[in-house]
């Protein structure tokens, strides 16, 4: 979920890309059928080695599994706002058949122009908002978070662990939840330590944050930021880090534990088989490990070999419905019981959630 | 004490980069010439820095690049506001956002790639000793290059006759100039040296503070610099107190908030430019002797012939 981004990119270069697109369209269209015109629009640059990255990665796996079948074009670094309406609707007009937009803020500007292009599919990414031919998805990231939060109740020396936060916001208080509640589960007495950074994307900041959370304590870092400073200065201090949205391995190979990978691969490949053959249909979907929206990045071979069965066994539990990161009984911070044993926190509360569990220090700022 | 000297480096770290972008601006201004490019000169210089050191395996020459690609930016803000007499606001903004998109542009193919953290300083004994050693002793090279600049521009600006002459030429640039001072020239060889210190700042930021490149990492110290240039006063000396603070402030932020105390982050993010704002208020009240320092012929464009 990229509510804001600091982008400034010149657009130029996505005007570019289109224009290169557009012309070589014209020349290929000598096969028997048109290929299907596929867009993207991202909010960050390809480059960001993170959130966009990803996103990039499952437009190439698009390529890769379509070939001819199929023409993809990509606008990077768009603003959220009125220059989204702009992009999106000239995609829509130049011909292009199925459109992903890839984070929360393109939400409106997307059902805007989908209003004036029945015929044009529609997917946005994280929002809430459908319409006939607007469909939305988005990841079970939380799920990584459980097994990553095993995996440091089993490493922490000094039972206190760091995380940086970027926004308060229910996507990322979530992640924290789900990590502290698996952490707690096979270690009671750590605790985490939470420093909110204010930006999705300041690779000085993060690593600031980072050594002050190492500065107190902490010995494993978990972040819900882009860049890989905190891997890399896990890996100054000798301490453990877990990576996100892509695998950091090479930024802190003695530091870091696993990453949570983003993967639209396998959605935008059913996707985009599903406009060709009729089938596309519009809806939500929130998927997770079981529909290979996420995976966790190799886990280090330092880990103690029965810490990755473990973590393993969390991961195939999960894919078969048998674990479910936030079952009950979870307490919040003042030990009030949110959820009885025997339940699961239901969708609705998972993505509303404004409230740390039992374990988080500090106050969640509102 | 472990806790306190492991907090004091990372404020050194935090504080390096904008050491050398308002050292830089500071001379720059000195001399007369207001150039809001630093973000850009900076970031321009961290992508140079990252991709010669990578590809050609040399801290040394990384760092040097990183200098050069930020006072090469200096010497085209320099052709456009000396000699071809653009505005200098609007030439300084273009210049950061140029930056910003250009370096994105050469940096495309270095995302991702992990480079060696420029070595720190060892020595035997001395390194070692609990607290002081890695206080003292533990640095890159650019850390201890960042403090030499200010005692370097102290005895420049104050003892030297050069500098006598850029500052009389920030001061009042047609009688400079019609005492027979260069007034274009001295222009020119401040704003490349201010385009250099901000490149090794950018320098410093993608191969010491977190060696890597990514797009945008800067991410506004440029600005920063440029209200500490202000918050100094245009003194050298308080600059540095400047900087450890400003880097400071934001190295607390974090530890304030794993401590557990509710401080909007926010808040202590706009410190430092309330601090700058503080700063410019109690200049413009009492022009007798805060003001005195700020060069009169800022930001002004020179005409030759007029």
């Amino acid at each position: 979920m990229k509510t804001s981004f600091i982008k400034r990119t010149a657009t130029w270069l996505g005007a570019a890309a289109l224009a290169t697109a557009l012309s070589a369209a014209t020349l290929t269209n000598t096969v028997w059928a048109e290929p299907l015109k596929v867009g993207f629009v991202y909010v960050g640059p390809v480059g960001d080695h993170g959130w966009t990255y990803r996103h990039d990665q499952g437009r190439k796996a698009i390529d890769k599994a379509l070939g001819d079948k199929v023409k993809t074009t990509l606008v990077e670094s768009v603003k959220e706002g009125a220059d989204a309406e702009r992009v999106i609707r000239q995609l829509a007009a130049s011909g292009h058949k199925l459109i992903f937009t890839t984070s929360f803020g393109f939400m409106n500007p997307t059902l805007k122009v989908a209003k004036s292009f029945p015929n044009v599919r529609f997917e946005h990414a994280t929002g809430y908002k459908q319409s006939a031919n607007v469909a939305t998805y988005g990841a079970r990231f939380y799920e990584g978070r459980h097994i990553a939060g095993l995996i440091a109740g089993k490493m922490t020396k000094s039972n206190v662990i760091g995380y940086i936060g970027s926004f308060p916001i229910p996507e990322v208080v979530r992640g924290i939840n789900a990590f502290t509640l698996a952490l707690r589960k096979v270690n009671p007495k750590a605790t985490v330590k939470v420093v909110w950074v204010n930006t999705w994307y300041d690779p000085g900041k993060e690593g600031a944050a980072a050594k002050a959370l190492i500065d107190q304590g902490a010995d494993v870092i978990l972040q819900h930021t882009d860049s890989p400073a905190a891997v890399q200065a896990a890996q100054e201090r000798g301490v453990w880090a877990v990576g996100q949205a892509s695998d950091m391995t090479k930024f802190g190979p003695k530091s870091h534990l696993t990453a949570i990978v983003d993967v639209w691969d396998n959605y935008y490949v059913s996707r985009a088989k599903a406009v060709l053959d009729g089938s596309w249909t519009s809806g939500d979907t929130w998927g997770g490990l079981k529909q290979g929206m996420l995976a966790m990045a190799p886990y280090n071979t330092a880990i103690p070999a029965e810490v990755r069965a473990m973590a393993k066994k969390a991961q195939a539990g999960i894919i078969a419905g048998a674990v479910h990161p936030f079952a009950g009984p979870i307490r919040d911070q003042m030990g009030v019981e949110k959820l009885p044993a025997g339940k699961n926190l239901d969708d609705g509360a998972l993505l509303s959630m404004n409230w740390y569990v039992e374990g988080v220090q500090g106050k969640l700022p509102k | 004490m472990e806790v306190l000297a492991a907090v004091l480096i990372t404020v050194i770290g935090a504080a390096t980069p904008l050491l050398f972008a308002a050292v830089g601006e500071l001379v720059v201004e000195k001399s007369g010439v207001l150039n809001l490019g630093i973000e850009g000169m900076m970031v321009l210089g961290a992508v140079g820095a990252f991709a010669v050191n990578l590809t050609s395996g040399s801290a040394t020459l990384g760092i040097l690049a990183g200098a050069a690609a930020g006072a090469a930016m200096a010497m085209v803000f320099a052709l456009l506001t000396l000699t071809l007499l653009a505005n200098q606001v609007a030439s300084g903004l273009a210049l950061t956002i140029f930056g910003i998109g250009a370096s994105a542009l050469i940096g495309r193919s270095f995302v991702g790639m992990p480079v060696a953290r420029l070595p720190q300083l060892d020595l035997p004994g001395l390194s070692d000793l609990a607290i002081v050693g890695p206080l003292l002793f533990g640095h890159d090279v650019l850390v201890y290059l960042s403090i030499l600049s200010i005692p370097a521009a102290i005895w420049f600006l104050e003892r030297s006759r050069a500098g006598l002459v850029l500052r009389s030429i920030g001061e009042n640039h047609q009688a400079a100039h019609a005492l027979g001072h260069p007034v274009i020239l001295a222009r020119y060889l401040a704003l490349l040296f201010g385009g250099a210190m901000a490149g090794l700042g950018g320098a410093y930021l993608s191969l010491a503070y977190t060696p890597m490149w990514a797009e945008n990492m800067t991410a506004g110290r440029g600005w920063i610099a440029l209200a500490l240039v202000v918050f100094a006063t245009w003194r050298p000396g308080r600059l540095l107190l400047g900087a450890y603070l400003f880097g400071g402030i934001t190295v607390a932020q974090l530890h304030l908030q794993g401590f557990g105390f509710a401080i909007p982050a926010q808040f202590l993010s706009m410190l430092p430019y309330l601090a700058t704002i503080a700063v410019l208020v109690a200049i413009s009240a009492d022009g007798t002797r805060a003001g005195l320092n700020a060069p009169a012929s800022l930001g002004r464009i020179f005409h030759p012939e007029a």
